[in-house]
């Protein structure tokens, strides 16, 4: 195709505009440049660089030993089970509400898309503290809980209770702006040629935005595994029983027990890391995929 | 088009489904915090929230959050700055790291800014020869909060500089605008509404975290407790109804700013938009 796209166009011009009216002098570029890595560095590559020196400080033998420790095993899979089932909930949730949401128009909408956002407005700790009120031994099933013997708090549900609680927006968040973006032409093609609507779903909205919703899946999953305030909350912090990760780390740190609190420490920061990686790739590609889209388009 | 009927299907069942999943998993246990306090009356309610380690953990926590939530305005739009507009080797690994706060679990957070942080830390026992305790002070309140809240200025100023018109700089720079007029009068406007979103969500960020904060702070009733440690301790003394009525009073705080966020996006989506 002979015709330039707009953003090769833009960027081209950009290049060009850039040059001399419309930047600063070398110095102050430099300065600045200077200036925000310093602040940068102060704030997030020391700590994050301080996470593995730590875990390494007493060498790699006892690195080793504070991961196979089977309290730190047993922490290690609660995380896993909890986040198995915090995040498909919250998937599902974030389709069902980006398709009502994106796709009709009703009364009420955006305070609905406001009532989603609660939770990243809500301290974790009140995030904890609002199902002990509800399944706490004084709450309102306490005594039913009790009788029937079901352990809520101090025991699973309630971790991954807490879990889906703080994890709740993420998926929508990012499904909800794509698929209004995309709009519903191909959802009503589908219909016309008469797909089903579980169908329609299937192969065209969801395959529309796989992107957004793996990159919604992949945050969700990172905060589901490091949740700290709500989980410690609802844990109980029962040692090779009610223990994720993080409320792990804060055992071993509280103990003095540094090097082996940093070694688990240094398991989630590589979570955070392939997390970061992950993120940056499907930005990659999703970019990619539109700008394919845009050309094509043309 | 006009007003179509829509034709889609699965409106009531997936609407029926997020309401029913919103009520159950956030609005009814979040009423639970607030049916709970019916059981104070208004005075007892007033005395429990007011109570001087309580108003010194208010301080402490919305004190710390608002200088956080400052300095990442200033450095988190120098940040956004320095990437769009700038090359320099590193770049892209630099800005995806930027995210790290959001990825990296709180507690892993805390442990390392407080060995960084520390009097024999790395950065510590090179500020304390200078007077400058950071961990276990205030101080320490105030990084940790600086570190949960880096992301949001520079992500939400990061894509409005990435779509300013660079014509209407060299509009600016040809009727004889210096670089520092053409930034105050024509970029700083564009870009204020989306700054003072990040810097709001910043705060409302920094003002309800707890697991970076509580190892950085050395938690001492009165100096550097924080609200939500606070909340904690009295749960841990079984005192519910005096950790619901505190936790009430920074539900409260919260909504009212998430209310005030939504409106400034709103500000900022129709400024971008009006602006095209």
């Amino acid at each position: 195709m002979s015709v330039i796209t707009t953003s090769q166009y833009t960027s081209y011009h950009n290049k060009v505009a850039r040059s001399r009216a419309t930047s600063e002098p070398a110095w102050v570029r430099y300065l600045l440049i200077f200036t925000a890595l310093s602040f940068l560095t102060l704030f997030l590559f020391v700590p994050l660089a301080a996470v593995f020196t730590e875990a390494l400080r007493k060498g790699f033998g006892t690195y080793v030993t504070a991961l196979l420790d089977p309290d730190a095993l047993s922490a290690i899979k609660l995380t896993f089970i909890a986040a198995i089932i915090a995040v498909p909930l919250n998937l599902v949730f974030g389709v069902a509400a980006a398709w009502a949401i994106a796709k009709f128009e009703f009364k009420g909408k955006s305070i609905l898309i406001t009532l989603i956002d609660l939770p990243f407005a809500v301290s974790p700790v009140i995030a904890g503290l609002i199902y002990v009120l509800i399944f706490g031994l004084q709450g309102w099933f306490g005594s039913s809980l009790v009788d029937n013997d079901i352990k809520v708090i101090f025991a699973l549900p309630g971790i991954v209770l807490a879990t889906v609680f703080v994890t709740f927006p993420f998926v929508a968040r990012e499904l909800i702006p794509l698929m209004q973006a995309q709009g519903k032409d191909e959802e009503e093609a589908g219909l016309v040629l008469g797909a089903s609507g579980w169908q329609i779903l299937w192969r065209i909205t969801l395959p529309n935005v796989k992107w957004g919703l793996l990159y919604g899946v992949i945050l969700t999953n990172a905060r589901a595994m490091g949740e700290f305030g709500a989980v410690s909350v609802v844990s109980g912090h029962i040692r090779g029983m009610t223990n994720t990760l993080p409320l792990h780390v804060e055992i071993l740190y509280n103990e003095y027990n540094y090097a082996a609190a940093f070694a688990v420490a240094s398991l989630l920061a590589l979570l955070a890391l392939v997390t970061l990686a992950l993120k940056t790739f499907v930005e990659w590609k999703a970019a990619s995929n539109a700008s394919y889209n845009e050309s094509a388009v043309q | 088009m006009a007003k179509q009927k829509n034709v889609l299907p699965g409106f009531s069942l997936s609407l029926g489904f997020t309401i029913f999943y919103l009520s159950l998993i956030v609005l009814i246990p979040l009423s639970a915090a607030f049916i709970k306090t019916t059981e104070l009356s208004f005075l007892e309610f007033w005395h429990i929230v007011t109570a001087p380690r309580v108003v010194a953990s208010y301080k402490l926590t919305f004190g710390a959050s608002l200088v956080a939530a400052l300095i990442n305005a200033v450095f988190g739009l120098l940040t956004a700055w320095v990437l769009v507009r700038y090359t320099f080797p590193g770049k892209k690994f630099i800005d995806a790291l930027v995210d790290l706060p959001f990825a990296l679990p709180t507690a892993v957070a805390g442990i390392a800014l407080t060995a960084v942080y520390a009097g024999n830390g790395w950065i510590g026992s090179w500020l304390e020869p200078q007077g400058i305790k950071v961990a276990f002070t205030p101080t320490g309140v105030m990084v940790a909060l600086t570190f949960i809240g880096l992301p949001f200025v520079v992500r939400t100023v990061q894509p409005v500089l990435e779509d300013l018109e660079a014509e209407t700089e060299e509009a600016a720079a040809s009727l004889g605008a210096n670089r520092w007029q053409t930034f105050s009068k024509i970029i700083f406007p564009a870009i204020w509404p989306a700054l003072l979103t990040g810097f709001a969500l910043a705060f409302a960020r920094a003002i309800g975290e707890y697991g970076s904060v509580i190892f950085i702070a050395g938690n001492m009733p009165m100096v550097s407790e924080i609200t939500p440690l606070l909340i904690i301790t009295k749960l841990e003394q079984y005192d519910y109804v005096g950790a619901t009525a505190v936790a009430v009073v920074m539900l409260i705080i919260s909504f009212m700013l998430l209310f005030a966020i939504n409106g400034l996006q709103w500000w900022t989506n129709r400024n971008t938009t009006s602006a095209h």
